[in-house]
């Protein structure tokens, strides 16, 4: 069944990749807007040759890693502490409501004004966009810690610390998790688009600078670098999210009992 | 060992005033073992939160070696009804174990044997490195007794621990709280909605009225110190003993004392 998911799945993609090739080859769309399959894999490759190229990588990484440090963090700490201090949840409730709809995006002026095109612009919009994910997550994670569970630590004397190392943690942990893989998808798309717009140095700005000159082929290698970028971040935190919580139900599957 | 004095507890809450617990005193000696039935929803396992530190009773006091008890107190371990939420599912058995001695203090030498004997008591030695959710639910109560045990507490409160496991699990499980206590002089109170059970393990078995709770009646269970499933229970003095207290709670649920209070008489043969 694996195998045939597998081999469904690039036959799929080879039928894609054969239509990008065919469509603009065919007159259907105009090849100059719409290069061939054939074009933006060779531009692929001359990207990869460029240290010019890894540059803006390296810068976009960047971005995109200090921000969901940052914002995960952040997200998490303020996660716990609105939890654990009576009231202050309530309290803070309609603020969160209120702040967390707002378009990271529609921060850019105010990114522009504060830091200019710098690498803290774009971690401004990486971190607010990615900090809410990470917050709300663990919010309705720290709600789910189990009453038994609870007393059970309380009757063996575990103070308040220790319960939130011990119980509250592991319990918001697979909440946590997947408020970081959220944010980490969110990290990327604001890294892009800060570059993009503001034109902080990035891949973002490259493909900015690829579609002023023209270099139609190279805009669309980029593009695709940024989806393999996205590809390679959800598996990756799949990964990860799978190791951290291998006695968690969603993960150990069916046990012989 | 364990007083507890004119216990009263009240639950206040969106405009409803509950008195679960209206007067409860009585006492448990160092090394008995008592149970603790009556009828459902009589608050048992209020007055266990509340011995156990872990409610606050409205009114009245409970006294540990003389102490007053205000929150858990080291001395003392409890034992859930729900193992499955009670063990952390994160930890593997051993750890399970561990976790409480940690925040004990016992120190890291000490700690692995106390973690070994305790697995060993309870039969599960060699479950030591697997997760809770990789055992059937006899066993992961065993090892949240397990747990209690290797906190080597001079009470240990149970709160109807085998209420959902299988008939079969019980019987064997009351054997091992039987055989522990036997074993390591702990005081056990041991709450339980079975008539059976609570004759077959007390010494002492305390009938509680329904809510809101007073005791009911004091019973000295006079069975020999060895028990058995096979012989204990068809024996003419257990049925005598299950019927009296068979007959307290029903007198319990209609809400009328069939004999005044007696203290640790037991009924005529």
């Amino acid at each position: 069944m694996r195998g045939t998911n597998a081999a469904l799945g690039a036959a799929g993609l080879t039928a894609f990749l054969a239509l990008g090739e065919a469509v603009p080859r065919l007159g259907i769309v105009r090849e100059a807007y719409f290069p061939p399959t054939s074009r933006i894999a060779s531009a692929f490759a001359d990207e990869l040759s460029d240290d010019a190229f890894w540059t803006a990588l390296g810068d976009t990484l960047t971005g995109w890693a200090l921000g969901l440090t940052i914002a995960a963090s952040a997200g998490i700490v303020a996660g716990v502490l609105l939890s654990v201090v009576p009231y202050l949840r309530q309290a803070t409730a309609s603020t969160i409501e209120f702040l967390r709809p707002i378009p990271s995006v529609a921060l850019i002026p105010l990114a522009v004004l504060l830091y200019g095109t710098e690498l803290r612009s774009v971690l401004l919009l990486v971190v607010y966009a990615s900090f809410w994910q990470v917050l709300i997550q663990t919010l309705y994670g720290v709600q789910d810690v189990d009453p038994v569970a609870e007393e059970t630590a309380r009757s063996y004397g575990l103070g308040t610390w220790a319960r939130i190392r011990h119980v509250l943690w592991p319990t918001a942990l697979p909440y946590v998790m997947t408020g970081i893989r959220l944010a980490a998808a969110v990290a990327l798309i604001l890294a892009i688009t800060a570059e993009l717009v503001i034109g902080a140095p990035g891949l973002g700005a490259r493909i900015a600078v690829a579609q002023n000159s023209q270099a139609v082929p190279e805009m669309y290698a980029l593009i695709v670098v940024t989806g393999i970028l996205g590809l390679l971040i959800n598996v990756g935190a799949r990964t990860v999210e799978r190791r951290a919580l291998a006695w968690h139900q969603s993960v150990r599957g069916e046990v012989a009992v | 060992m364990l007083d507890v004095r004119g216990l009263n507890k009240v639950y206040e809450g969106s405009g409803r005033r509950v008195e679960a617990v209206r007067d409860l005193t009585f006492t448990v000696d160092a090394g008995e073992l008592v149970c603790l039935v009556g009828p459902s929803g009589c608050g048992k396992t209020t007055l266990l939160k509340c011995m156990g530190g872990l409610l606050t009773p409205t009114g009245g006091e409970v006294l540990l070696e003389g102490r007053k008890v205000s929150g858990p107190p080291p001395g003392m371990a409890f034992v859930f009804q729900e193992y499955g939420r009670s063990l952390f599912p994160w930890m593997r058995v051993a750890q399970n174990v561990e976790l409480p001695l940690k925040q004990k203090d016992v120190s890291r030498s000490r700690r692995p044997e106390l973690v070994a004997d305790a697995l060993q008591s309870v039969g599960l030695a060699d479950a030591a490195d697997a997760y809770p959710w990789q055992l059937s639910g006899g066993m992961q109560q065993r090892v949240a007794i397990a747990r209690a045990l290797a906190y080597e507490p001079q009470v240990l409160l149970m709160d109807e621990p085998f209420a959902a496991v299988d008939a079969q699990t019980r019987a064997d499980l009351e054997d091992l709280v039987r055989g522990l206590w036997r074993e390591r002089g702990i005081t056990i109170l041991f709450v339980t909605h079975d008539i059976d059970e609570a004759v077959y393990l007390g010494e002492r078995v305390i009938v509680l009225s329904a809510s809101p709770t007073v005791v009911q009646e004091q019973l000295k269970v006079d069975l020999p110190d060895e028990r058995d499933q096979l012989h204990t229970r068809v024996a003419p003095r257990f049925a005598e003993l299950r019927t009296h207290v068979y007959e307290q709670i029903q007198a319990a649920k209609r809400g009328t004392p069939q004999d005044a209070v007696k203290a640790d008489t037991p009924p005529p043969h």
